[in-house]
């Protein structure tokens, strides 16, 4: 009676149907809210009646609240309060809210828990199956141990229907807890005599999830090879049936699920590879391909005759599929053919080679993620036989393409010859504009440096080019480095060329001259140009009086560094103008590992590392600039003026020393020695001004960091040179340099060191084992150090020696490294 | 293994999530927001497939509706298309040309049929006719319990009282 009563004065709640149709209707997010609040109120207050005959009903509508986005989780225990009920509504909407809404929170997970077991032994079969598709959507880790057992039980069903469940519950269990494998290892083996599909799909779904997961159960279940065979050639033989045919294809989820565990199986196994290859053959070629379907059992064909170790005949057919694929219409299946591709470029070249022309077609395709998969397999594919149509194809590209794949290719073209080299280069930088990375220029520049031969050619052409686009920073840089340093090929207007580009003194000058004073270049562009012209004037003869005008007009600058070289290099002018012709002089070719790179065939990885290698090196310089000090200090310290400064003609020395020039003038005015070690850090400074190149550092004896001293002894004294690796940034190379200042040598030279163990340190073996007395030669070792967490380098040292008879052994540690090592 | 599917409409309205790897309702409603943006800003001549952190992203669109789902890195994405198909195709069997209406008023009904046709992500029934057998037998279960309810529960009384 009370119940009527109630049910009288508090009104029916709304039908879900009803809920939705007033939420639908709801012209603004706040009536939409204010509705789903109105609602989720009379919601609560309905949970909180202990016999509410609509739970059924509210769970529903909280669950669509809840899709909206709206918080329901004080929804959850009433979700397994009608979990409970003996009804079969009632327990499918609880599960379904089960589902939905719980998270992995204890307390609730035991209620489940608890539910689930009560349910699974139901003796109706829906009810068991919703207790196990919950169980297979938040199985945790305590539900997973809790409900192994009873899994494991059902998996033995004669039924079906609830085997195929279990199969997949036992799957969802073993991922999120692989110690339970073992108990499901009897009942599985049996599962593949099956012959229902749903049944065999799950198995062999759970076996390949086992395989993942233990070595010990892929060793076991190799054996099950031949008959998966059966069951994959049974499905091509097989007529046709209604029940399992997709469009012509038999059951193709199973025949992929079973491919991908044929994968697994004859991964790095011979055997089971070859009782394996005649019925991926047979697969391959009686697919049909007409629709997208048997497009994906190609696809994992291919997949796994690439995945495992197969006859050569095989995975040119399977990269023939994937050729096939690239001419279809489909861009679904285009995208996965140069994914795959991708994949196998490295271990099948040649076969992949042979589809490079509709791989370059792909560079044509609207969608922007297959034109990224050409362009990197493109990349792949350039050798130097087709170097001049793939480059010709990929300039096409750059002209068209979005910007945000041309900072990617200018840096990834790699040249193996020159003319046509610098040709492509000057034509990357003319066509890509600014969207050129700044180490783009710096390789530029080198690689103008490296052709002697062509040194005419490159700065007529840049001359010529560069006047029409002067909205361009990156080739403007160029140009004007090139101009600065090859400047005199451009008043003799000789050159092998067809058409060659003369130009009097004054209209060089004339050109620099507007790049100095044009608005829309950056600072470092007008910088560039200045240092040029300062080149300019050891070479150009008239016009000698004009710069030096501009360098008094830009000594007022406002921008301070244009200021600060303007102001030095009329210093140079007017105090040393004796010194001026040599310190201004070609900068000599700067040898780096990079260049090499640059031209090693298919090296896009490895320039890649360089790159990234280079940019660091950039910064740093960068830094090594701010903190430097100008010109005039060092010239100051060279000045005769100053008595207690060394004479003269050293000065000028380190000066020839500091601009780089050490290959000719040094040598013949002193002794090289003189300069080792303060002057470098500047010299790399200054040669970074004046050549605009970020591997000047490579010169002093390849070092970027002064020399450090690791132990100081009994007069024998450890040196640390360090490098940083060029290919690998995470790598430095340390060389160690032990001199003996002693009167009699140290023999038996042991040299250790240790590391903590985030790092990885390789010894080479050093080059002798005794150090010579009175510093008159060395030991030198080389240490590389691989830092991949970037943690600050600690080193123990441990060495030992023999002197004078007596054996000595010393340890120490070595803590002072440079911190930029590892930045 | 899928890792989740969504169905969202073009407008980007949530209408189905179903999630096989637990993760906090916050980061299910980010990754949701976060997918939804992106999908919706495919142009149709794109793929149906991205990348999408370590995961593979596979989406079709039926009409208004986008099916959406994450697969792993070595699942087969033409073959996550095929599943969304026989999804689409069971609704579109089970509501008779099922349109996203159908799909919005009787959403619980979307999550069963995705419930026989998968189990902790993976298919479990390849056979079309098994799985609409299966939610045909529980329909009939559901009235039989439903039936000693009726026009009179309908109204506010309580049968039987």
């Amino acid at each position: 009676m009370s119940t009527i009563i109630r049910s009288l004065t508090t009104p029916t709640p709304k039908r879900l149907r009803d809920l939705i149709r007033e939420i639908r209707s709801a012209r603004t997010a706040a009536d939409e809210r204010a509705v789903v609040q109105k609602e989720c109120a009379a919601i609560r207050d309905s949970f909180r009646d202990p016999d509410n005959t609509y739970r059924c009903r509210n769970i529903a509508k909280l669950l669509y609240i809840h899709m909206l986005g709206y918080p329901a989780h004080f929804g959850q225990l009433e979700c397994l309060k009608i979990v409970a009920s003996q009804k079969f509504t009632d327990k499918r909407i609880g599960y379904l809210g089960a589902m939905l809404l719980l998270d992995e929170k204890q307390e609730v997970h035991l209620l489940v828990t608890n539910s689930l077991k009560n349910d699974l032994g139901h003796q109706t079969q829906y009810i068991q199956s919703l207790a196990l598709c919950t169980l297979g959507s938040i199985c945790s880790t305590e539900m997973s141990r809790d409900l192994a057992g009873e899994i494991e039980k059902m998996i033995k069903s004669s039924n079906a229907y609830i085997k195929k469940k279990a199969i997949l519950c036992a799957f969802c269990i073993i991922r999120k807890v692989p110690d339970l494998l073992e108990m499901f290892i009897p009942a599985t083996r049996t599962l593949l005599n099956e012959k229902n599909h749903g049944v065999l799909l799950t198995a062999v779904c759970l076996i390949t999830e086992m395989c993942e997961k233990s070595p010990d159960a892929l060793q076991h279940f190799r054996k099950v090879v031949p008959q998966l065979v059966r069951i994959l050639k049974n499905l091509i033989m097989a007529g046709y049936s209604p029940e399992h045919d997709v469009s012509g294809v038999s059951d193709p989820f199973l025949q992929v699920k079973i491919l991908r565990l044929l994968r697994r199986l004859g991964k790095n196994d011979t055997e089971a590879s070859e009782t394996m290859n005649d019925i991926l053959a047979q697969v391959a070629t009686n697919t049909d391909t007409s629709k997208n379907v048997g497009h994906a059992i190609l696809y994992e064909i291919v997949l796994t005759i690439m995945g495992i170790k197969s006859e050569a005949g095989l995975r040119v057919l399977a990269v023939n599929i994937l050729g096939r694929f690239l001419l279809n219409n489909d861009k679904n299946i285009r995208y996965v053919a140069l994914n795959t591709l991708l994949k196998v470029v490295q271990a099948d070249y040649n076969a992949v080679q042979r589809h490079r022309t509709t791989i370059v077609d792909c560079l044509k395709d609207p969608d922007v993620s297959i034109k990224k998969r050409a362009v990197e397999l493109s990349f792949a594919l350039i050798n130097t036989s087709n170097v001049r149509g793939m480059m010709k194809e990929l300039l096409h590209f750059l002209e068209t393409c979005e910007p945000e794949f041309k900072p990617d290719i200018c840096s990834k073209i790699s040249f193996p010859y020159k003319r046509w080299h610098i040709d492509t280069v000057m034509k990357v930088l003319v066509t890509a504009g600014n969207y050129v990375r700044d180490d783009t220029v710096s390789i530029t520049i080198q690689l103008a440096a490296e052709m002697k031969e062509l040194h005419p050619y490159i700065v007529q052409q840049l001359f010529k080019n560069f006047k029409d686009h002067l909205d361009e920073q990156s080739l403007i840089q160029v140009s004007v480095w090139c101009i600065g340093e090859y400047g005199e090929y451009l008043l003799t207007g000789e050159c092998a060329e067809d058409e060659p580009v003369q130009a009097s003194e004054d209209e060089v000058v004339t050109e620099l001259e507007k790049v100095l004073s044009n608005h829309n270049l950056n600072e470092i562009t007008k910088e560039y140009a200045i240092t040029a012209l300062m080149k300019l004037s050891s070479r150009f003869r008239t016009s000698i009086g004009r710069i030096k005008d501009i360098m008094s007009v830009y000594g007022k600058s406002v921008n301070v560094e244009l200021q600060q070289r303007s102001v030095e290099y009329s210093q140079i002018f007017n105090k040393f103008d004796s010194l001026r012709l040599s310190l201004l002089e070609q900068m000599p070719l700067i040898e780096t590992s990079r260049s090499k790179n640059i031209l090693h065939e298919n090296s896009s990885e490895n320039l890649l590392n360089g790159v990234s290698d280079e940019g660091d090196v950039q910064k740093e310089n960068k830094k090594n600039l701010q903190e430097s000090q100008n010109i005039l200090d060092i010239l100051d310290v060279g000045s005769p003026t100053q008595p207690t400064q060394p004479p003269p003609k050293s000065g000028v020395n380190d000066l020839l020393d500091i601009l780089g020039d050490v290959a000719n003038v040094t040598s013949s005015t002193a002794p090289v020695s003189i300069p080792n070690t303060q002057p470098v850090p500047m010299g790399n400074d200054l040669m970074d001004l004046l050549g605009g190149s970020p591997i000047s550092n490579q010169m002093n004896g390849g070092n970027g960091f002064p020399p450090m001293t690791a132990f100081n002894k009994n007069g024998l004294l450890v040196e640390f040179l360090i490098e940083k690796d060029i290919s690998d940034p995470d790598v430095t190379s340390i060389n160690i340099k032990a001199t003996n200042s002693t009167q009699s040598p140290m023999s038996e030279f042991v040299f250790q060191a240790a590391v903590p163990k985030s790092f990885h340190l390789q010894l080479n073996p050093p080059s002798g084992n005794s150090v010579p007395p009175a510093n008159s030669g060395s030991v030198t070792q080389l240490i590389k150090v691989k830092n991949p967490s970037k943690q600050t380098l600690r080193m123990r040292i441990k060495i030992s020696y023999s002197h004078n008879g007596q054996t000595v052994t010393d340890m120490g540690e070595v803590n002072s490294f440079p911190a930029t090592l590892w930045q | 293994m899928m890792q989740f599917m969504l169905l969202f409409s073009r407008q980007g309205k949530l209408r189905l999530q179903k999630w096989y790897e637990a993760h906090p309702d916050k980061l299910k409603k980010k990754i949701t927001r976060e997918l939804v943006a992106l999908v919706l800003s495919r142009k149709p001549k794109m793929c149906s497939f991205l990348e999408w952190k370590d995961l593979k992203i596979v989406y079709k669109r039926y009409a208004s509706l986008y099916f959406c789902c994450a697969i792993e890195n070595d699942d087969n994405e033409l073959l996550a298309l095929e599943i969304i198909h026989r999804y689409v195709e069971l609704l579109d069997k089970y509501f008779g040309s099922v349109c996203e209406l159908d799909i919005i008023f009787n959403f619980e009904k979307a999550y069963f049929m995705l419930d026989e046709l998968l189990l902790g992500g993976e298919v479990q029934e390849t056979s079309k006719k098994n799985v609409l057998k299966a939610i045909a037998a529980q329909d009939l279960l559901q009235e039989e319990s439903e039936e000693p309810r009726g026009l009179l529960e309908e109204l506010g009384f309580i049968t039987g009282s």
